[in-house]
């Protein structure tokens, strides 16, 4: 039993001291030549572009749904009105950002753990190392960028998906007049709201994207380790999100408000 | 007495000339991954133009000499050599820098399956140099007309069999004119035709375009026909034939055994070998 401990610690100590050294070699590849450009729009047309649909669904149906439930708790007091606020503040704050990036581990994460896990166990990293080329500054800086830029824009879009989606409902489940809604909308955001709906996207998209790539690349044991890389990935990314997400918007609620 | 002297310092001088053209130095090389060990102090050199060929059971730790070589790994005791320059002490900058004079095949190939033939080819010359598009261009379909497949550059990998496969691989690997070639397994999983005809890429980028090559593998067949047969050009034509018993000394084994070096020596002491393993290894 204390053997068995012993190994899980060393194994999740190794993990976090690997981790740690992919991120420090991201932040030296991302400020030092050579820079892969072609690579780094190439990921951004996968990441931002490819995982657009799946936003625009996620913010839109949250927005309804939210404004749907909320609704049925404030007509008890008479406030089915102010149902924009509600609505604006969740999703700016909190839904847009964490629901995006969760869709953003389930897609891209688990994406990348299985093209770059395949490329370990196909040789295909050695032979890129072979070649010349720092696998890290071909294949994880241009991806880690991408996640960086790409959330921040997506969990915008899903923010207004998410309004649009509540206003849809507010006007034809709830009777609530388009411009009230809008209104109301408009009332709940304030500065601070905005710029924690910006920022948390950015942390959140940095640490889907290193996971992915660092689970990736430590692959081992053939097609069946890329299984459980990707699997391990997900898990992996979807819980640090919400770790994450709540230690920076502490963080926050501390410097801002 | 005096003729003695002569003779142990022309040894010597021989001795030095041949460690002056060695390519490749393993001195006392051990590396172990837990409680397996993989090498026990494994020392050899290859010398400039001349072939290495090590022999050995699975896991004899033959895939793991070349992934030394590199630089991909790292051993835990001994030393180094490439081109003069110690690596076992270097970071992966300084890594970069010697790699660009060895190219290496690896076992199936590990072609990048997301790019095409020509870009395979060409990976090293479009990443990471300067050279302008038309050059890198040039010398990839010349590397694919020297293995045969210049029909196939606009093919993507998953397209090819797995012997075209093995020899765009070595397209590759050659595309950069490296000095030193090491090749892992390349002919395992091909049939007898197919592995002749990566053979013979072997043998002529080693006569002909004068490059050390270091073959791992465990099919004796390819071993020693790769060691007894020599390419030339002719009229304009690539001829393989038998090489001379002077060729064939150029050509050295080396078989693995628990980590350690049970054999050295050319392909005829091989064969002539009376050690009970090597001859049911042979058999």
């Amino acid at each position: 039993m204390l053997k068995f401990a012993n190994n899980w610690l060393k194994a999740a100590v190794l993990e976090v001291q690997e981790y740690v050294r992919l991120v420090w070699a991201v932040l030296r590849g991302g400020v030092s030549r050579p820079f892969y450009y072609h690579d780094l729009i190439e990921q951004l047309e996968v990441i931002g572009v490819g995982s657009l649909t799946v936003v625009l669904l996620t913010g839109f149906f949250t927005g309804a749904v939210l404004a749907l439930q909320s609704g049925v708790t404030l007509d008890q007091f008479g406030a089915r009105p102010v149902v924009g606020r509600l609505v604006s503040a969740s999703m700016v704050k909190e839904l847009g950002p964490v629901l995006t990036a969760l869709m953003l581990a389930g897609r891209v994460g688990s994406g990348i753990a299985a093209e770059l896990g395949s490329m370990v166990v196909t040789d295909q990293i050695s032979a890129l190392r072979a070649l010349g080329t720092d696998p890290v500054r071909k294949l994880v800086v241009p991806r880690v960028i991408a996640g960086l830029f790409m959330a921040p824009i997506l969990t915008i879009v899903a923010d207004f998906v998410g309004m649009i989606g509540g206003g849809v409902v507010a006007v034809t489940q709830l009777q609530v007049a388009w411009s009230v809604y809008r209104t109301s909308v408009i009332e709940g955001l304030y500065v601070e709201d905005a710029w924690m709906g910006i920022i948390k996207p950015f942390v959140l998209g940095f640490v889907i994207v290193s996971i992915g790539c660092h689970v990736g690349l430590r692959t081992r044991g053939g097609t069946q380790g890329v299984g459980r890389a990707t699997t391990q990935a997900v898990v992996a990314a979807s819980v640090a999100v919400l770790t994450v997400d709540f230690f920076v918007t502490r963080l926050l609620f501390s410097l801002m408000y | 007495m005096a003729a003695l002297n002569s003779q142990h310092r022309s040894v010597l001088a021989n001795e030095r000339r041949h460690e002056d053209e060695a390519v490749v130095v393993f001195e006392n090389v051990s590396l172990a991954f837990d409680d397996k060990v993989i090498l026990r102090s494994v020392s050899f050199s290859l010398f400039s133009g001349h072939t290495k060929i090590i022999l050995g059971g699975s896991g004899a730790g033959k895939s793991t000499i070349l992934k030394l070589m590199l630089g991909l790994w790292r051993p835990d005791g001994g030393a180094i050599w490439v081109n003069g320059q110690r690596i076992d002490e270097m970071g992966e900058t300084e890594l970069i820098k010697v790699r660009a004079s060895l190219g290496m095949v690896f076992q199936e190939g590990a072609l990048f399956d997301s790019l095409t033939v020509r870009e395979n080819v060409g990976y090293k010359l479009y990443e990471e140099t300067d050279l302008p598009l038309d050059v890198v261009h040039q010398r990839v379909e010349e590397v694919l007309g020297f293995v045969g497949l210049g029909e196939y550059i606009d093919k993507m990998p998953s397209e090819l069999s797995g012997g075209q496969r093995r020899r765009v691989a070595i397209a590759r690997a050659m595309a950069a004119k490296p000095q030193i070639l090491l090749y892992d397994e390349p002919t395992t999983g091909l049939d007898p035709i197919t592995s002749t005809t990566v053979d013979n890429e072997i043998i002529k980028l080693r006569d002909l375009e004068e490059v050390s090559s270091i073959i791992v593998t465990h099919n004796l067949r390819d071993a020693f026909y790769v060691a007894t047969h020599a390419a030339e050009r002719r009229a304009g034509r690539i001829v393989i034939e038998p090489a001379s018993a002077e060729k064939s000394d150029e050509a050295e084994f080396i078989m693995l055994r628990d980590g350690l070096i049970a054999f050295e020596g050319s392909a005829e002491e091989l064969r002539r070998s009376n050690d009970p393993y090597l001859t049911e290894f042979l058999s």
